[in-house]
């Protein structure tokens, strides 16, 4: 299968891979994905006492489109409010990578990971 | 060969197809241009030409395999040999009747032929090999019925590289009064095949997975005693009324001279294919977590399939594009299902979907194992920094017992 250049990328050089304390009332993190279906993100923010986005880290065990859809959101997370982070949507990750019909899925699971890590962060300031 | 100047990947996918061997197409190319008569032709000297070179191949293939030329029908490949063989044997026998067994590790050609059978009224059995993926002789005799007219079950498995018991099945196959067919595509050149004493009634071959080429195979049915097979495509009566349609001179002369080849050279090149195999799997399994896919004694050393846990199969095809080799997951492909041999061994969905196979032939060098070892451990160093899987597990999380979000 061709991949965009985008998402090889991302693949070669994914950006902010890693891990932040999940026990930090400041981390939210989102883990979604089954390993029996062949992909796991697992998507970290760290929000400053501002309410934006201060640093994003993932890691990801799939293809190389769910690689890079991750890799891109945490591009895209920092610097931004969790409202707007909540905002994103999957079909943004897909053009922007040039996803084919069948990778769509992975840009729906980056998009699931920030819901879930939003949601995270949120239960955590209750 | 110039591969390294095209900047081709190392091949290491001999289980799909081997090249041609450049003496095998040499022999091929003057009965395209010159001695290009039809073998059926009786009247003049381009068709006696023809048939010489194809009674020469006949008897190639025949001494490989210990059989009879006589016993050697040509097709135009494994896949029609094994429809040829479980049609034509299973309607021809229909009188004893109506049960087929065969094993959910065979080649697709042979599940599909046989899912076919069903579809025209006939029952099938498929067996479940062993977690090693060998068949349980118990199980298979278990699974016989008065009715069972014919057992197809493969020498040497694509996928994982696993030899099936061929005698002890066709024993059990003779005393039961059960015809026994053997896809033996993966097996010549690797395993010594002796007709003579193996009890098996047919036998399929493929000229392309032996440096021959592709689009050309034959069909082994025996004639002491005389196996009876239905024609599955009719016309003129060529290859004595089993498979009609003008004899391919030149792949037929390719697969004579591959086969010969074979057996001039199977020892030699099998020991040193068993060295790379060994060098292979002791840098491989130096990897953490790293599962080797089907049983290691009783194998071919050709193939080497193994799953890298916390790895997913298609990033790792994609890390690892300076080598040729095949997934066992057919990511690749929209399905997203893992293979279906692995599945039937009872590995599970992250191993199935964490697999490569290796197939290593004829012309693969020490180094290119040497840098393939080192490419895999790299390329799976990184995936796992990238895996939360890998995390968790090192971590000492029990994976099973996480609750996943299932999509």
């Amino acid at each position: 299968m061709a991949y965009s250049n985008k998402v090889l990328d991302h693949y070669e050089n994914p950006r902010n891979v890693g891990s932040l304390n999940k026990d930090d009332p400041n981390v939210g993190t989102g883990m979604v994905g089954a390993p029996a279906c062949g992909d796991v993100m697992k998507l970290q923010i760290k929000v400053s006492d501002t309410g934006l986005i201060e640093d994003a880290k993932f890691k990801t065990y799939g293809c190389g489109s769910a690689i890079a859809s991750s890799s891109l959101v945490t591009e895209w997370l920092k610097g931004k409010s969790i409202d707007e982070a909540a905002q994103i949507k999957n079909s943004a990750i897909a053009e922007e990578l040039e996803l084919p019909p069948v990778k769509i899925h992975c840009s729906v699971l980056a998009e699931d990971a920030i819901k879930a890590a939003v949601a995270d962060f949120k239960s955590k300031k209750k | 060969m110039n591969n390294e100047q095209r900047k081709m990947p190392i091949y290491l996918d001999y289980s799909a197809t081997t090249p041609v061997d450049p003496r095998v197409a040499e022999k091929m190319i003057p009965y395209i241009t010159e001695d290009f008569g039809n073998p059926a032709s009786r009247s003049h000297a381009y068709g006696w030409n023809a048939e010489k070179a194809v009674e020469n191949a006949r008897k190639e293939v025949a001494l490989l395999v210990n059989a009879d030329p006589r016993e050697i029908v040509w097709t135009s490949g494994a896949t029609e040999s094994n429809n040829l063989a479980i049609k034509g044997a299973s309607q021809f026998y229909s009188s004893k009747g109506k049960h087929i067994i065969t094993c959910s590790t065979e080649h697709k050609a042979v599940i599909d032929a046989v899912r076919e059978m069903e579809r025209l009224g006939y029952d099938a059995t498929y067996l479940t090999p062993e977690p090693n993926g060998l068949i349980d002789l118990e199980k298979f005799k278990a699974a016989i019925r008065p009715d069972t007219v014919l057992t197809t079950i493969m020498f040497v498995n694509n996928e994982i590289g696993v030899m099936q018991d061929i005698e002890s099945i066709g024993n059990i196959c003779r005393q039961n009064n059960i015809i026994f067919h053997v896809d033996a595509a993966q097996a010549t050149g690797k395993v010594k095949i002796d007709l003579e004493k193996l009890p098996v009634d047919l036998m399929s071959f493929s000229a392309h997975k032996t440096y021959g080429p592709k689009g050309i195979g034959a069909l082994f049915v025996r004639r002491k005693p005389r196996i009876r097979i239905e024609a599955q495509m009719h016309g003129g009566g060529h290859e004595r009324g089993m498979r009609s349609g003008t004899l391919a001179t030149h792949q037929i002369v390719g697969m004579g001279e591959a086969f010969r080849l074979a057996r001039e050279e199977m020892d030699t090149e099998n020991k040193r294919i068993y060295q790379l195999h060994q060098r292979l799997l002791n840098g491989l399994t130096e990897i953490e977590e790293t599962y080797v896919n089907g049983d290691l004694g009783s194998r071919v050393p050709h193939n080497l399939n193994v799953s890298f846990n916390y790895v997913e199969g298609e990033s790792l095809i994609m890390a690892i594009k300076e080598i040729a080799v095949s997934s066992g997951s057919a990511c690749t492909s929209a399905s997203l299902e893992p293979s279906y041999v692995l599945r039937a061994l009872g590995r599970s969905d992250e191993l199935a979907h964490s697999s490569i196979r290796f197939s290593i032939g004829r012309f693969t060098k020490e180094s290119d194992i040497d840098f393939t070892i080192e490419l895999v451990k790299q390329k799976i160093d990184r995936l796992r920094d990238l895996s939360p899987l890998w995390e968790m597990f090192k971590d000492g999380v029990d994976l099973e017992k996480v609750e996943w979000a299932e999509h």
